[in-house]
């Protein structure tokens, strides 16, 4: 068990020195994307300064007033670039792969396949969102009148690595989808959607439509607890309910993860070939 | 290649009279109908999932209007926040064009575009024509999720406007819809220079998401100072082409932009269109002229 996760381990460093040698090949370019990932960044930032120049808070008494908020916005920044950087590319290739059949390549391989379609390629350039995510971490919590305790600390690497969890596993389903399927474009815009769902505090889901909503987003496609449950440790007093929030949360990516691969298998089971 | 340019405007009399470049341009229309219609199901889909992003908007501006005890921001109340990111979906469903600036430069990149030199087919308005197409399978396909949602939220909406409104907004979506694809179709003959544009596309699309009022009414920039005394970002953008694929005519509709300065704004808008049709047929002479032919 040991040595096939050293095997593990030491193929995913392979794939990653490849491709930064990749990268770093092409500079220029590599600061390009570095750059313009910054600036979508920059822009959305840009605009909730401009929502806050209208209010002091989202959402009465919810407590995401401007610091709290900026420490929310922080913490999805630093999740999505994770998945950005070591899922996404590779994700973006298998519905291509399966298209043309190059997918055969990989189950040929003596290495798990999931392992190899979700990790063989890594964006380093992702990861630049992801330092301006610490920097304006560390902004925020300075400014902010609550003091995250050590406990909040220690939980928060944890709970953003569940969030990291969660939203691979969703990945690992659309691309099981994509398997089932063949051909769907429209389900990788899916997953930008639905995200989308995780980018605001939970709060603001609120009335007849958005209760029902936040139920769904937390308990059946727990894409709410992404970003929400390390976000609130930090920024927000552990209280009663974060307890609850935090468990769930460990259980969802836990259980995610299993289904996630249950789902991946039964696909590939499925898998016909498109080469000839 | 500036000659084969020159007799694809020639052609068209030498096969069969003044109507046979309009069939030429219908049978491209037919052509491009039939391509799109071959993956309907994935576009339902995708037209509906286009909405998601929208309720979450509304969510968050409904919060922010919970926690502010003002009945409206920059002169929009919820619901005109709520109607004004529906409206902007219509506006971009005519302005946006998915594909164009990039399958114009891959042609240049791989050579594909010669094509169109020897045939007597002229391409940008093969490429408008083929535009055409796809939005007209789009609107017939889309109009239904479209319906949809615009009854649902039915009680976001202001009173129908006049006539007058109404003339005033179908002309803006209409110059939106010609705006954005000459602004496109320049953007992908910078092909033609440069190998490789995606990242001036890239560039283009942050600017023209934060610009053309797709994230938030440009309204609410309209206190906001340029350093220039009494000119604001928004009286800037005003002057640029951007806002004009989205907030223009999402404001029209409302009701924000009325009399003179509606008649002037839509000066501005066509004056755009032109300029940008005069620049894509000058990148496209330009271009062809010193383009060499790279691929088999």
């Amino acid at each position: 068990m040991v040595l096939t996760m050293q095997r593990y381990v030491s193929i995913f460093l392979t794939f990653a020195r490849a491709c930064l040698v990749r990268d770093m090949t092409f500079r220029a370019n590599f600061l390009l994307e570095c750059v313009t990932s910054l600036g979508w960044m920059s822009m959305n930032l840009a605009f909730y300064l401009l929502i806050f120049t209208f209010t002091s808070e989202i959402g009465r008494n919810t407590g995401w007033s401007k610091e709290p908020f900026f420490a929310f916005v922080a913490t999805g920044l630093i999740i999505n670039s994770i998945v950005q950087a070591l899922f996404m590319p590779s994700a973006e290739e298998l519905t291509e792969m399966v298209r043309t059949g190059g997918l055969d390549a990989v189950l040929v391989q003596p290495l798990d396949a999931q392992f190899m379609l979700s990790m063989h390629r890594i964006d380093f350039s992702s990861f630049a969102n992801g330092l301006v995510g610490v920097g304006l971490l560390g902004w925020a919590v300075s400014r902010m009148d609550h003091v995250p305790s050590l406990v909040a600390w220690l939980l928060y690497p944890l709970l953003i690595l569940c969030g990291v969890v969660i939203l691979y596993s969703l990945i690992i389903m659309l691309a099981a989808a994509t398997i089932f399927l063949g051909r769907n474009q429209s389900l990788y815009d899916f997953w930008f959607y639905l995200t989308n769902f995780s980018r605001y505090p939970a709060e603001i889901y609120s009335g007849p439509w958005g209760g029902p909503l936040r139920m769904l987003c937390t308990f059946v496609i727990p894409i709410l607890l992404v970003v929400n449950v390390p976000a609130r440790a930090i920024a927000m007093p552990l209280s009663g309910e974060a307890w609850g929030l935090i468990a769930a949360t460990l259980i969802a990516a836990s259980a995610s993860l299993v289904i996630s691969r249950l789902v991946f298998q039964a696909a590939l089971a499925k898998y016909r070939s498109a080469s000839s | 290649m500036s000659d084969a340019a020159s007799t694809d405007r020639a052609l068209p009399h030498a096969t069969g009279g003044p109507f046979a470049g309009l069939r030429t341009w219908f049978t491209m229309l037919a052509i491009c109908l039939e391509e799109r219609l071959v993956y309907r199901g994935d576009f339902i889909i995708g037209t509906l999932m286009r909405f998601l992003p929208i309720v979450t908007q509304v969510f968050l501006w409904t919060a922010v209007f919970n926690a502010t005890s003002k009945a409206d921001i920059a002169g929009y109340s919820r619901n005109d926040i709520v109607a004004y990111y529906l409206l902007t979906m219509v506006t971009r469903a005519f302005s946006s064009m998915p594909g164009l600036s990039g399958g114009i430069s891959r042609s240049v990149r791989d050579g594909s575009v010669k094509k169109y030199l020897v045939q007597p087919v002229d391409y940008v308005a093969y490429l408008l024509a083929a535009r055409i197409a796809h939005k007209l399978v789009y609107y017939i396909v889309a109009i239904l999720p479209f319906a949809g949602v615009f009854y649902v939220c039915r009680s976001y909406f202001p009173a129908v406007p006049d006539a007058l409104t109404i003339v005033a907004y179908v002309l803006s979506l209409v110059l939106s819809f010609l705006l954005g694809f000459f602004m496109e179709a320049t953007l992908g003959m910078l092909g033609f220079w440069f190998l490789e544009v995606s990242s001036i596309i890239f560039a283009y699309m942050l600017v023209q998401y934060l610009l053309s009022g797709h994230m938030f009414p440009i309204d609410m920039l309209a206190d906001i100072p340029t350093g220039i005394a009494g000119v604001s970002i928004a009286d800037v953008i005003r002057w640029l082409p951007f806002e004009y694929t989205a907030y223009f005519p999402a404001a029209v509709w409302l009701g924000k932009i009325q009399g003179a300065t509606l008649a002037r704004d839509l000066c501005i808008e066509a004056g755009w269109v032109v300029v940008m049709a005069v620049a894509c047929r000058v990148a496209w002479w330009r271009g062809t002229r010193r383009y060499s032919a790279f691929g088999g």
